[in-house]
């Protein structure tokens, strides 16, 4: 186990790569995830704009 | 005649896009997720130590990939550029602006796992090689679009302003991708390459392909998704957006 996270003595070069890698492509979906929410929270009170204006 | 014929100029309507849109992203993200899996299973259990890089070899198995969808994405934004210049077809802008956050990261990701492997093989973190200024050059080519896009209120002429650039732009993807060839460069050749074949043993470049499909089908999940926040945002005041169940139901909550 030890063994395996040691990486040969690359531990520090492959585990930077792979964790940023890892950590980005997992915070992208999030922000994105975000920017859905607050996307649809505005169009929500858009049309709530819009009906209130209309009645 | 008529009815093997895919009317593809429907679905440039924003409206009968969107819902399209999420069926790609929510089968892309599941694809992604196998793939993914089996690949960094192969990336650390399966493919065998270098014989001449020992384990830090491994970071190839991201390091291409990254470079790889770097340069397709910025393709990518161009055609869609060339297609929203030629036809004025509103959701090509917006999926060339939904492209572009995913290539910096990518380019990103490629310089940032370049200089993690070339620090312990190479000796420097960083040279001013050209392959890697010319990639250093398209994450700033995505920075510049991007500021570009958010500097602007006028959605038009921030969608044709920024088309431009990237099409202007587009003469840095073959001067990456032939830098090794033009010029000497301490960044090594093309590990595969159509003319020639791999240099690579098959299991270590399977591996390789199988996360470059995996970083293709995140590319996919991601830009379909962040695809359709735009087309929300740009469209918020429709008659179809406010027809979306979506939108029903948080205006009844709130």
């Amino acid at each position: 186990m030890a063994e395996f996270f040691n990486m040969g003595g690359y531990a520090l070069y492959v585990w930077g790569s792979f964790g940023v890698t890892a950590l980005l492509m997992v915070a992208e979906p999030l922000l994105i995830r975000n920017r859905r929410k607050a996307a649809l929270q505005r169009a929500a009170r858009l049309t709530r704009i819009r009906s209130e204006e209309s009645s | 005649m008529a009815n093997n014929f895919i009317n593809w100029f429907k679905f440039s309507s924003p409206a009968s896009f969107y819902p399209l849109a999420g069926r790609f992203s929510l089968w892309s993200s599941w694809i992604t997720v196998i793939m993914l899996a089996v690949g960094l299973y192969l990336s650390f259990f399966v493919a065998p130590t270098d014989y001449k890089q020992g384990e830090g070899y491994r970071i190839i198995f991201v390091h291409v990939p990254a470079a790889w969808m770097s340069m397709i994405i910025y393709l990518a934004m161009a055609l869609w550029a060339a297609i929203g210049l030629i036809y004025n077809t509103r959701m090509s802008f917006m999926m060339m602006k939904a492209l572009a956050p995913t290539g910096a990261m990518f380019t990103f990701l490629a310089l940032w796992t370049g200089a993690f492997w070339g620090k312990p093989m190479w000796g420097a973190w960083w040279v001013w090689d050209a392959r890697l200024t010319s990639e250093l050059i398209l994450l700033f080519l995505y920075l510049g679009f991007m500021a570009l896009q958010s500097a602007t209120d006028d959605v038009r002429r921030g969608d044709r302003a920024g088309a431009i650039l990237v099409l202007v732009g587009v003469i840095n993807i073959p001067i990456i991708y032939f830098s090794v060839k033009w010029w000497n460069t301490l960044h090594q050749g093309a590990s595969v390459s159509v003319t020639q074949g791999s240099s690579m043993a098959s299991i270590m470049l399977n591996t390789m392909l199988l996360m470059a499909v995996a970083f293709w089908f995140y590319t996919f999940a991601v830009v379909f998704h962040r695809v359709r926040s735009i087309i929300l945002e740009r469209e918020a005041d429709t008659t179809w957006v406010s027809e979306l169940s979506e939108v029903k139901a948080l205006e009844r909550g709130s």
